[in-house]
């Protein structure tokens, strides 16, 4: 097992290097880069040398050198630990994803628990009861939580907020909690303000979960397994929990590994609808206005969480299905 | 003196408006063994399950079941609620279950030591400590070798020889009044049936518990059984002592049973059944020496190249108009053997000549030759499973169609024609065409499988293990049906099988297979009667007797 983790850890190196060259080649593409958007804008506001201003800026930068200089330039700073500097937001991209990073994963990993602590539940028991009123009903309302765009449920939601209590609800904290340190009364406030954006981002996802779940439990519901845990004479509700529960999970855990990076891009316009400060609407401005070395970084960090979270729902796997289990420690 | 353990009397199970089940009443008396037989569908099956109360979605409407009725308080099984206390303490406590499929009815995520304690702790007051310790002697009582390393193997991990092992380890752990073996033995090999038969017999007499066998198979009835109920389209239709029902069947299912089973018989030097070839046959087909051998490669990084050696020199020949049979256990390599014939599988070495009308034989292994030549119209093939054999978006048609429109010879309209001539042929009316699959039972879609084979007009079918999945008496139906077609169309077959029965009943010569190598071939006759090598005597002697006079599986005295 412990071999498999390293061969494992030295692929996920591999693949690392492999995906930030694709991530750099791409968002160069485009024509133009983040210095020529600058340059016209000063050029907008009547200065005559922006252009010599531009060729300094990309001199300084390297941005006018070929594209492998730079991606090496790029790579090799990354990994003495500076990841650049964001030209939109005229700051370095560490201090961006310092001030960001903790809060985007927080909310995030909040909506993941919120969404699965709802969907496994009402999924096993949509197919432990299937078609009966409970089932038909979590079937609509899940396919509600597809249908509607997360972003209008958010805009919804704040308008009830107002409505009922005058208070606009944007961010994560009210005003005077914006920037002060940690304490219980800055907690009471976040955990105030953050369950619209996890319950938002947890309404989207959860049918295609209680869909998945249902469909694979219903099959092993009716695996002869569960007959044989029923004629030891085990209780209904446990042996579901313990058997055909534990079976029907793992094309879930299989997917845990891409569950975070794909809520971060998902949430993007529900993000910049509640003004959140995570790291989705940042995303979408970096990629907007080509600032590469920001918006690498950013697709750099996601695609190492999709490699991490794929370890992890591997090493799951091998947890909860001893067939994946002796595959691995075989090969 | 005869008691009663268990009592049923008018039991009716229904499944929405179908009464599956009507007015079943038997006794099961006190260290007997009661054999239910009957075709599936027969209600056989959802008997034992409702006197388990895990027939779900079915419901007992009527009838009572009696645990114990001698008891100054027997446990009266249609009074609780499928899952009362009362009810679970009967399951595994009182009446232990075992399924037919040893693989799926095993938790694939579970160890077996995990699934063992689990019923011990459930049903009696013991530390998981001691459970351990019991789950372990238990497996050590159905001999599973070193059990206290297998306590902590997946189910995945045994044979299936093993795992029905363990299941009977688990249905027995909390030494139960009634063991019910739903079709224990039907997924096994002959040879492996065989030691579970022994095993469910000699625990029997250890213990004094009492047997429902459930099966379908008239020999493993006429082995075991004391006393025999037999079941069709949802009513007992008649019960008695197991000579009585072989040799004084009373009711005209029972005779029906009887004879289709009697027809497989090993014993004696008959001729097999259909038009016999001529005298001096022409050789169709002569395989020598083929090689095969599985490679797997693993690993990302490190490769690693695992071999599996499937079939070494095997050396086989068919002649025009003969009926081969291959024999063997599950892994013997005979299905492999056929799919290298046709193509399905390269083979590594070897040639399989085809001597069509004059001219040159033609080598099927070389690479493209089945193709080229169209030799794959003249070699077709007959698969197991009926049910997932035929496409089930296609319509019977399309199905049978498909092989004439690759051949681009006909038009529409003489296709459909065609397709018309072969399911008359095959014993179904030409109306069905524009059905699907689901529409058919087994042995329907059996014959469908062998219209589709027919349509190019083959010389060669090769049918692998073409009616093991089919009753008793539909498996004759089909088996004549391939005789008549044989006599009609000038077939040569080759059989795939592991019944060696059925084999003996359709086949000229018998060619024995045992982990990838040929053990023997012959005459149907001289292998069943003088086999030469010890593994086809260990095979023959495996084979239940078609008759409670003949039983040989179980040893009379002193059982070992």
């Amino acid at each position: 097992m412990l071999a498999f983790v390293l061969n494992r850890c030295v692929t996920m190196v591999a693949m690392t290097l492999a995906l930030s060259f694709v991530c750099f080649f791409i968002i160069q593409l485009p024509p133009g880069d983040v210095i020529s958007a600058y340059a016209a804008e000063l050029a907008a506001m009547g200065d005559t040398s922006a252009h010599d201003i531009a060729d300094e800026l990309r001199a300084r930068y390297g941005l006018d050198q070929p594209f492998i200089v730079q991606y090496l330039k790029w790579i090799r700073n990354i990994l003495i630990g500076d990841f650049g500097h964001s030209f939109n937001l005229n700051m370095p991209v560490a201090d961006i994803f310092a001030s960001r990073i903790g809060l985007s994963l927080l909310v995030e990993s909040l909506a993941i628990i919120v969404l699965w602590g709802f969907a496994i539940p009402i999924a096993i028991y949509s197919a432990v009861n299937r078609y009966s009123v409970g089932d038909y009903l979590a079937t609509v309302l899940g396919f509600i939580g597809i249908a509607v765009p997360n972003f209008l449920l958010a805009l919804l939601l704040m308008y009830v907020i107002y409505l009922f209590t005058g208070a606009a609800t944007e961010g994560l904290f009210s005003a005077e909690y914006a920037n002060a340190r940690w304490s219980l009364a800055r907690i009471w406030d976040f955990l105030t303000h953050v369950w619209i954006p996890v319950l938002v981002i947890a309404t989207g996802g959860a049918a295609q979960v209680i869909r998945t779940l249902r469909a694979n439990l219903l099959d092993e519901l009716s695996k002869p397994y569960v007959m044989t845990a029923r004629a030891k004479g085990m209780p209904e509700n446990r042996l579901v929990l313990r058997y055909p529960v534990r079976v029907a999970m793992i094309p879930l855990v299989a997917t845990v590994g891409w569950v975070l990076p794909t809520v971060i891009s998902s949430s993007i316009v529900t993000a910049i609808v509640l003004n959140l400060p995570t790291l989705s609407p940042i995303l979408l401005r970096a990629l907007l206005s080509q600032d590469m070395h920001l918006a690498g970084a950013l697709i750099l960090f996601m695609g190492m969480l999709t490699l991490i979270g794929t370890l992890i729902s591997d090493l799951l796997l091998a947890w909860i299905d001893p067939r994946i289990r002796k595959g691995m420690i075989d090969g | 003196m005869t008691r009663p353990v268990l009592q049923v009397r008018g039991l009716t199970v229904r499944f929405d408006k179908n009464e599956v089940v009507r007015g079943v009443s038997f006794d099961l008396n006190r260290g007997e063994t009661l054999c239910i037989v009957g075709e599936s569908g027969s209600g056989k099956s959802v008997t034992s399950k409702a006197i388990m109360r895990i027939a779900k979605p079915g419901r007992i409407v009527a009838g009572s079941v009696l645990l114990r009725p001698d008891d100054i308080e027997p446990v009266d099984i249609t009074a609780h609620d499928d899952d009362s206390a009362a009810m679970r303490e009967v399951r595994g406590g009182r009446i232990g279950m075992v399924f037919q499929e040893p693989m799926s009815s095993l938790s694939p995520v579970h160890t077996i030591g995990q699934q063992i304690i689990e019923t011990i702790l459930l049903h009696r007051d013991v530390t998981p400590a001691d459970a351990r310790a019991e789950a372990i002697e238990s497996l050590r009582r159905v001999q599973i070798p070193n059990p206290e390393r297998a306590i902590d193997q997946y189910a995945f991990e045994f044979s299936g020889g093993m795992r029905q092992r363990a299941m009977i380890a688990m249905a027995l752990s909390c030494s139960p009044d009634v063991l019910i073996a739903d079709e224990p033995t039907t997924a096994l090999d002959v040879t492996t049936q065989a030691e579970i038969l022994r095993l469910i017999k000699r625990l029997q007499a250890e213990s004094g518990m009492s047997v429902i066998f459930i099966t379908h198979d008239m020999g493993v009835v006429a082995e075991i059984a004391d006393r025999v109920a037999v079941m069709y389209q949802g009513e007992v239709v008649e019960t008695g002592s197991v000579d009585d029902i072989f040799h004084n069947p009373q009711d005209a299912y029972t005779r029906k049973l009887i004879e289709a089973s009697s027809k497989f018989t090993i014993i004696g030097d008959h001729d097999r059944g259909g038009a016999l070839p001529s005298a001096n046959p022409r050789t169709l087909l002569d395989v020598r020496d083929i090689d095969l051998t599985f490679r797997k490669t693993e690993g990302f990084l490190i490769r690693k190249v695992r071999e599996n050696r499937a079939l070494s020199k095997v050396s086989i020949t068919l002649r025009e108009g003969e009926n081969l049979g291959i024999v063997g256990e599950s892994g013997s390599g005979k299905t492999t053997l056929v799919r290298a014939i046709v193509g399905l599988l390269q083979a590594d070495s070897g040639a399989a000549f085809y001597h069509r009308g004059a001219g040159e034989p033609v080598d099927l292994l070389k690479r493209g030759a089945l193709r080229s030549l169209g030799l794959n119209r003249e070699i077709r093939m007959i698969f197991q499973d009926p049910f997932s054999s035929l496409n089930p978006r296609m319509t019977v048609e399309q199905v049978i169609a498909e092989p004439l429109l690759m051949e681009k010879k006909l038009s529409k309209p003489q296709i459909r024609e065609r397709v018309a001539e072969l399911l008359d042929k095959v014993g179904l009316s030409a109306e069905m065409m524009s059905r699907y699959p689901h529409a058919f039972s087994g042995g329907q879609r059996q014959r469908i499988s062998i219209a589709r084979a027919l349509a190019v007009n083959p010389r060669i079918v090769i049918a692998d293990e073409a009616t093991s999945a089919l009753d008793g008496s539909i498996r004759s139906q089909i088996l004549d049906l391939m005789f008549d077609l044989q006599a009609e169309l000038g077939l040569s077959y080759i059989f795939v099988g592991h019944d060696l029965g059925v084999v003996r009943y359709f086949c000229d010569r018998i060619a024995v297979m045992r982990q990838g190598e040929l053990v023997e071939l012959g005459t149907a006759a001289d292998i069943c009667q003088r086999p030469q090598a010890d593994y086809t005597r260990a095979l023959i002697a495996a084979v239940p007797a078609t008759r409670p006079a003949d039983r040989h599986l179980i040893p009379k005295e002193g059982l070992a």
